[in-house]
C-alpha cells in the first residue's frame, strides 16, 4: 500500500499574525511553522494504513519554498518514510497548487492520497478535491476514519452529527477531519531517523496564477463592555439593552 | 545551525509538544492526590526520551548530555516535573560505564524499552547524608551471594522501580585506610526481594515518592555486583557529574517557568492603572532572575560540552548545579512576589513549582558541599571536614 499525504506548513496556531506593509500579505518574519493540524490527522491515518500492510510506504508531498524542508522533517519524525518538496511560490489560486501536486501524485502511483480537510491558515478547502478531479479519481471529504477492504476505502464522515459511511474505489483522494485517532507524537528514534530519510527537492510545475489577494484587514476591535447596573434593579435595563440594542431577544 | 543544533532545537520542540498534553490541571491533580504521573512517564518512555543516553546497541538513542539536558529542561519549563522519572535516564550510567558486558546485555535493553525501571539509587542513610562514606549498610559476602543489612533513607522512586542501584559497605570503615575504600555497588532486583526489603514512604512537601528502605538479610547474587568489590565509591562519583548537570537543567527549566509566568502576569495585571511590570520594583527582580538563569545556563552548557567531549567536568558540573538551583529558587521567590496573593493560590501553579524548586538546593547534594568542594579542590583552601 503506497500512501501519499499532501501537507502544508502553516504559522503556529499560537502565533499572533501581523499584516506586512503591502497590506495584502502576512508578515512572516519570525513566524514559527507547524504542519497544519488536519494534515497531522491525515498523516496519522496514513501511518496506520502503512503499518497495516506488509509493503506499506508513506510519502509526504508539499509545495513551498526551501525552508519547508524543516516541516517535512517533522512529518518524517512522525514516521513517514520519504518526502518530496516541490519548490515554488503557492498562492490563493488553489487550482494552480492542485495542478502542481496532481502531477507529482499521479507519477507516484499511490493507492491512497490524503489531505487535511483544510489548511488552518487560509481555510480554502480546495486543493484536495481539485487534485482528485485532475487525476480523475474519486474523492471523499471530511473523513474521520477509514478502513481498506478489497481495494476499496470505507470512510466514515460526519454529516449533521450523523455518521455517513461512504465506499470508494482505490486509488482515491480523502480529505481528513479531526477524528478519533489523535496524531502520534514523534519518538526520539524517529526524530533522529528523520534527518536521514530521503527528502527530494524538485521544482514545481506551476502555471500562471489567476487569483490575487487585494487586502488583509484585522477585525475591528470591539467596544469595551458596559455595566448596566447591579443586582435585580439592573434587570429591566439589561432586558431593554438586549432587546433594543443587541437585538438578541 | 549545524546538525547538533538542529537536533537539539527539534527535540525541544517535540518535548514541548508532548508536555502540552499534560497541562497544569494534570500536575495539580497528581500533586493533590500525591500520585505518580504514570501517564506522563509512560508517554515519555514510549517516545524513547528516557533512553536517550543508552547506546544504540542496547536499544537506546546513543545521544549525549546535551540532548538529555534539553529534554529535562523543557519538561520543567512546561510546568511539569521530571523528578518522577529523570533517574531512569542516568542511574544506568554506573552500569553502562562499569558493568560487565553480560550485565549490560542483561539489563540495558529492557531499561531502554522501559520494560524495566531502574530509577532508584540508594546512597543516603539516616546517619550519612552529606558524609557519604560514613554509610553503614553492609553487604556481607557469603559464597556466590552477598547478604545486605542496613537502612537507607530518602530513597526516591523505589515503589516505581524494578531495579535499584545500591551503595553498601563491603569492608567496615574502621578496617580501611581510606574512607572512600571498601564500598561496593550492586544492582538489586526489587521484584524478587520479598520481605528482605521493607519500604516506608517519607512524606515530603512535594509530590515526590521517597522512602526509608530497610534491608533485613537481603540476598544479592554476586553477579549483580558492579565492577570490583571495594571500588564502588569511584563508580558512583563518575555518575554524579551526569546527575548534577541534568538536575541543574531541571532547575533551569523551573527558573524559566517562573520567568515566563512573571513576564505574562506582570504585563497583564493592572494595579494603580498600570501593569505591575511597569514598576521597577517588580520588573528588576524579574530581570535579575533572568540574568542569573542565563549565567547558570552558560555554566551548564560548559559542563555539557566537557562531559560530551569526554573531558573532566567535575568543577563545571558542581558549579552549574549550585548556580542553577539558586537561580530557580530566586526566580521562584520573584514569582511569589510578582503574583502577590495569587502566588499562594493553588490554581495558578506557582506555589506548587515553588515547593518543587526548593528541593534542588539540598539534593542530590547540598550546595554547601559544592562550596567546600570548590574551596578545597579548586582554590586550595584548607579542608574543612
Ligand atoms: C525529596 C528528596 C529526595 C531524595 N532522593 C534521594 C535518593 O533517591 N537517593 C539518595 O541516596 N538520597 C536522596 N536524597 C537525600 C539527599 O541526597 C540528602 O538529603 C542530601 O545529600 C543532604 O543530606 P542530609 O539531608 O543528610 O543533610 P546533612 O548531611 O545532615 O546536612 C544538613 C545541612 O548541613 C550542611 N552541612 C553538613 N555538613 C557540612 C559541612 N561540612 N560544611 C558545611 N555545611 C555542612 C548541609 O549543607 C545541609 O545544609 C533525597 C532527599 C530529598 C529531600
Amino acid at each position: 500500500m503506497r500512501v501519499i499525504v499532501c501537507l502544508k506548513r502553516v504559522p503556529d496556531t499560537g502565533t499572533s499574525i501581523r499584516i506586512d506593509i503591502s497590506g495584502s500579505a502576512i508578515d512572516f518574519e519570525g513566524v514559527k511553522y507547524i504542519i497544519s493540524p488536519y494534515d497531522e490527522y491525515a498523516i496519522e491515518l496514513g501511518l496506520r494504513q502503512r503499518d497495516a500492510s506488509d509493503d506499506g510506504e508513506l510519502a509526504l508531498v508539499t509545495l513551498d519554498d526551501m525552508s519547508a524542508q524543516e516541516t517535512l522533517r517533522k512529518g518524517l519524525a512522525m514516521g513517514a518514510d520519504s518526502a518530496v518538496l516541490l519548490t515554488g511560490d503557492f498562492d490563493m489560486d488553489g487550482l494552480r497548487t492542485a495542478k502542481a501536486l496532481a502531477k507529482e501524485v499521479e507519477s507516484a502511483e499511490a493507492e491512497l492520497i490524503l489531505f487535511g480537510i483544510k489548511a488552518v491558515d487560509d481555510d480554502q478547502q480546495q486543493v484536495g478535491p481539485m487534485v482528485a478531479a485532475l487525476i480523475g479519481r474519486p474523492c471523499v471529504t471530511g473523513v474521520l476514519s477509514f478502513e481498506i477492504l478489497d481495494g476499496r476505502a470505507i470512510c466514515c464522515r460526519e454529516v449533521d452529527s450523523t455518521t455517513e459511511v461512504v465506499e470508494v474505489d482505490l486509488p482515491a483522494v480523502l480529505t481528513i477531519a479531526k477524528g478519533p485517532h489523535e496524531p502520534r507524537l514523534a519518538t526520539l528514534k524517529n526524530i533522529m531517523a528523520s534527518k536521514r530519510k530521503p527528502l527530494e527537492v524538485k521544482a514545481a510545475a506551476l502555471t500562471e496564477s489567476r487569483v490575487c489577494v487585494r487586502g488583509l484587514f484585522k477585525p475591528v476591535s470591539r467596544p469595551p463592555g458596559r455595566i448596566v447596573g447591579e443586582g435585580p434593579d439592573a434587570v429591566p435595563e439589561l432586558l431593554r439593552v438586549l432587546r433594543e440594542e443587541a437585538k438578541v431577544i | 545551525m549545524n546538525m547538533s543544533d538542529e537536533l537539539e532545537a527539534e527535540l525541544r520542540e517535540q518535548v514541548r509538544k508532548l508536555c502540552k498534553r499534560y497541562p497544569e490541571d494534570y500536575w495539580q491533580e497528581h500533586d493533590r492526590a500525591r500520585t505518580y504521573p504514570e501517564e506522563f512517564v509512560n508517554e515519555l518512555t514510549d517516545a524513547g526520551y528516557l533512553a536517550c543516553l543508552i547506546p544504540e546497541t542496547y536499544g537506546g538513542s546513543g545521544l549525549g548530555m546535551r540532548e538529555a539536558a534539553a529534554i529535562l529542561e523543557e519538561i520543567n519549563r512546561s510546568g511539569g516535573s521530571a523528578a518522577g522519572c529523570h533517574a531512569q535516564m542516568y542511574t544506568m550510567g554506573t552500569l553502562l560505564r562499569h558493568g560487565s558486558d553480560e550485565q549490560k546485555e542483561r539489563w540495558l535493553p529492557q531499561i531502554a524499552s522501559g520494560a524495566l525501571r531502574l530509577q532508584a539509587f540508594a546512597v543516603t542513610e539516616p546517619d550519612a547524608g552529606s558524609d557519604t562514606t560514613s554509610i553503614s549498610t553492609f553487604a556481607e559476602r557469603d559464597g556466590d551471594r552477598y547478604i545486605v543489612t542496613g537502612k537507607k533513607t530518602f530513597i526516591s522512586r523505589v515503589q516505581q522501580s524494578d531495579l535499584m542501584v545500591l551503595l553498601a559497605r563491603t569492608t567496615p570503615r574502621e578496617k580501611v585506610t581510606k574512607r572512600t575504600a571498601g564500598l561496593s555497588v550492586f544492582v538489586v532486583d526489587l521484584r524478587d526481594a520479598g520481605d528482605a526489603v521493607r519500604v516506608q514512604s517519607v512524606e515530603t512537601m512535594i509530590n515526590h515518592e521517597t522512602n526509608e528502605v530497610f534491608f533485613d538479610g537481603l540476598e544479592v547474587p554476586a553477579e549483580n555486583r558492579i565492577g570490583e568489590e571495594g571500588e564502588g565509591f569511584a563508580y558512583i562519583l563518575s555518575g554524579m557529574n551526569a546527575e548534577r548537570i541534568l538536575l541543574a537543567s531541571e532547575s533551569i527549566g523551573d527558573a524559566l517557568f517562573f520567568i515566563d509566568r512573571c513576564q505574562i502576569y506582570a504585563n497583564e495585571r493592572i494595579v494603580f492603572d498600570r501593569p505591575i511590570g511597569q514598576n521597577q520594583g517588580v520588573q528588576f527582580p524579574i530581570a535579575e532572575a533572568y540574568i542569573r538563569t542565563k549565567a547558570a545556563t552558560a555554566m551548564r552548557d560548559q559542563a555539557v560540552a566537557l562531559y560530551d567531549g569526554g573531558e573532566p567536568c567535575g568543577p563545571a558540573a558542581n558549579m552549574c548545579k549550585l548556580l542553577a538551583s539558586e537561580a530557580a529558587w530566586e526566580a521562584a521567590n520573584v514569582a511569589m512576589d510578582t503574583f502577590g496573593g495569587y502566588g499562594m493560590a493553588v490554581e495558578f501553579g506557582v506555589e506548587r513549582k515553588f515547593r518543587e524548586a526548593r528541593l534542588y538546593l539540598v539534593a542530590p547534594v547540598a550546595n554547601n558541599l559544592i562550596l567546600s568542594y570548590v574551596g578545597q579542590h579548586l582554590l586550595d583552601l584548607p579542608r574543612s571536614f
